[in-house]
Formats: C-alpha cells, sequence, structure tokens
C-alpha cells in the first residue's frame, strides 16, 4: 500500500508533515499492518456468516455492533451447528469476557476521559490491546490503540460486507471448504494462548468433554457445557498477544527496541550519530 | 425474527463488558482470580468450537474433510504462518479433499 512511510525511526522525521511524522511512529505502522491482516479475514467472516444462516444485516450487525472476532466466530459456528439463538448468544458472551479484563488495562494504561471512554470500549478486542500494550512510551501505546482500534473497525466491517455479498453468491459452502475455513479460524484463535502445559490440558479437556457431551445435549450446548464444571483457579492471563508469534508481532519487537534503546538522552531514536 | 433478539442482545452484553472494564477499579484487576477465570475460559471455549466444528454434524459426529482442514490447520500455524494463509489452508485442504471424493 501506499501510505507505507520511508523507513521508520529514520534521522529527520522532525522536519517532515504531520501526518509523514505520524506514519513514522512504530506503534501506528503496528496498527496499519494489523489492521489490514485483521480486517481481510473479515472476509471470512462476512461469507461464514451468510452460509451459516444470516443474512446480510445479520452479519453487519454482528461486525458493527458486537465488534469482537471470536464472539463473532463463536454466534455463527453455533447457528450453523443447528444450536438455538440463546446458545450463540451465550457462547459469544462467555468469549466477550476477556475484553473486560482489556478494558481494565487499557484504562489504567491509556486513562481516556469523556466520550473517548465510551468509543474505546467498542474498539477494545484483541488487536488494539496487543498494539498498545506493545508499546512502553505512553504517546505511542495511545497512537497503536487508536490507529489499530478504528483500523481494525473501518477494515473489518469493510470486508465482512465484501464476504457476506460475495458469500451468498457461492452456492454450496461445502464445495469451497468454507466449513474447514472456520475449523482452521478458531484453531487460529487458540493456538496462540497455548502457552504452557496448563492451557494445553484445559484446551485438551474441555474438547475432549465436548465430544462426550454431542450425542447426549442438543445441538450448541457441548460448547457450553465444559463451563459448569472443573476447577478455575488454575494459574492463567488472558493471552493479550495474539499476535505475538505472527509476523505484525516481529515489526512490533523491533518497534520496541528502536523505541526503547536510545531513550535516555531524549533524542529521537536514530537521530544524528 | 427471534435469531435477531439473541443477535442484538449478545451485541448489547458484548458492549457492556467492554465498557464495564473501564469503570471498574484497578483494584479488581489485581484480583488474579478475574483474569484466570478470564483466561480458563476463552481457552476452553476456543477449544470447543474448534472441536464442534471440526467433527459434529448435528447430533453426531463424523470423520469428514473437515480433519483434513484442522491437520492443515494445525501444520501452518505451526509454521508461524498468518492468520489469513491459516483460515485459506483449512478451506483449501477440505474443498481439496471433497473435489477428490472424501465426503
Amino acid at each position: 500500500m501506499g501510505l507505507e512511510p520511508p523507513d521508520a525511526c529514520a534521522a529527520g522525521t522532525e522536519t517532515r508533515s504531520p501526518a509523514v511524522k505520524l506514519l513514522a511512529s512504530p506503534a501506528v505502522r503496528v496498527g496499519i499492518s494489523i489492521s489490514i491482516a485483521t480486517g481481510l479475514y473479515g472476509i471470512s467472516f462476512g461469507a461464514l456468516a451468510v452460509t451459516s444462516g444470516l443474512d446480510f444485516w445479520q452479519a453487519m450487525a454482528l461486525s458493527l455492533l458486537l465488534f469482537s472476532g471470536g464472539s463473532q466466530f463463536a454466534f455463527i459456528g453455533v447457528v450453523a451447528g443447528g444450536g438455538s439463538g440463546i446458545a450463540a448468544m451465550s457462547a459469544a458472551t462467555l468469549l466477550g469476557m476477556r475484553n473486560g479484563i482489556y478494558g481494565m488495562q487499557l484504562n489504567a494504561l491509556l486513562r481516556p476521559t469523556g466520550w473517548r471512554k465510551y468509543i474505546g470500549a467498542q474498539l477494545t478486542i484483541d488487536e488494539s490491546t496487543a498494539t498498545s500494550t506493545g508499546q512502553s512510551d505512553p504517546a505511542e501505546q495511545r497512537r497503536g490503540f487508536w490507529t489499530a482500534g478504528v483500523g481494525v473497525y473501518v477494515l473489518w466491517n469493510l470486508f465482512t460486507a465484501v464476504g457476506a455479498l460475495a458469500g451468498s453468491g457461492l452456492g454450496d459452502p461445502k464445495q469451497w471448504g468454507l466449513d474447514g475455513a472456520a475449523v482452521a479460524a478458531f484453531l487460529a484463535l487458540l493456538w496462540p494462548r497455548l502457552k504452557g502445559r496448563e492451557p494445553v490440558a484445559i484446551a485438551a479437556v474441555c474438547a475432549v468433554a465436548t465430544v462426550v457431551a454431542v450425542p447426549f445435549v442438543p445441538p450448541g450446548v457441548p460448547i457450553l457445557g465444559w463451563f459448569s464444571h472443573g476447577r478455575r483457579d488454575e494459574g492463567l492471563e488472558p493471552d493479550v498477544e495474539p499476535y505475538g508469534s505472527r509476523h505484525p508481532g516481529h515489526q512490533q519487537d523491533a518497534a520496541g527496541k528502536h523505541q526503547g534503546a536510545p531513550r535516555g538522552e531524549g533524542t529521537e531514536p536514530g537521530a544524528g550519530s | 425474527m427471534s435469531l435477531w433478539i439473541w443477535l442484538l442482545i449478545a451485541c448489547v452484553l458484548a458492549y457492556a463488558w467492554k465498557i464495564v472494564g473501564y469503570f471498574v477499579p484497578a483494584k479488581f484487576l489485581e484480583d488474579p482470580r478475574t483474569s484466570r477465570v478470564a483466561g480458563t475460559m476463552t481457552i476452553g471455549l476456543l477449544a470447543s468450537l474448534t472441536v464442534v466444528n471440526a467433527v459434529v454434524s448435528g447430533q453426531g459426529l463424523a470423520a469428514d474433510a473437515r480433519l483434513g482442514a484442522l491437520a492443515a490447520a494445525a501444520i501452518a500455524l505451526a509454521l508461524r504462518a498468518p492468520f489469513l494463509v491459516v483460515v485459506i489452508a483449512g478451506a483449501g485442504t477440505a474443498a481439496l479433499l471433497r473435489f477428490l471424493g472424501w465426503s
């Protein structure tokens, strides 16, 4: 895309226009790349939503109003499996709980006031939280949150519309492997959280419990069933770096280093010398 | 029509979670139980959703092309492919297996 600035953190950023200066911010660059990567898979959400039985406006309502990828996929996943509306709503709501944790972290980090709190809340998702908390400078944290939040919101909704319009013209979704896309999407959402033995054990127990429960309960309910059993005092933190092991994460790491190293003198990183 | 109602309730509750985070005292965040519950719940639900979408068919289990999609996605993730590539690998594998005649 044409917005890429010349090499970030290069000398002389102060002499450029404000827009170019903003694009030289590491957090803004990470935010933009995460927005594009995430926005693009809005296509698969839109297409899966309409092939799961939702209409165009229902798909758009989820992206515009619910706006949390995992919860949205959960909702259509339950509907596609023949589950009831209440089961779909419950799965989406349980998955959305982590956004409350992110909200607490971001509130402590960014201290938004007035209307920013209410707009920021809607933009509080994995991607914006990860982009913001991956930075160490408060101004960069703020830029990262808003760039990724607004960027993902706009592109996610745009590509949901594209996917929903294309999906209804596809015919049999199975012919295109769209049910396989859903399987892959859930595994990809789960994967970065499987760090260490306990998360893997929890995932395995829930997977087995779900399979065992399938013949005995109505469609959609196995997803919720595990919730009523078991201990919940395992030493877990919510995963706030969903991109940590993927490519935007590397950029983020690199950006962090650029930013961290020559901080002491209060100069632009890399300026002069 | 009733799907619309549950869908809109889900949207309201999703925003409720988000906005609640901005108004609860920071002390609540320091209670380790809060983040443990959220972390455990997220992992458990995603594991359940993965399995349901891979092998559940109506009220029974089925081994079909979706298992191939699951394997392809796992390989792509192990190779650190980005999300979109993982999803395309899953879809492509399922489509290919069906084209080759495996349900």
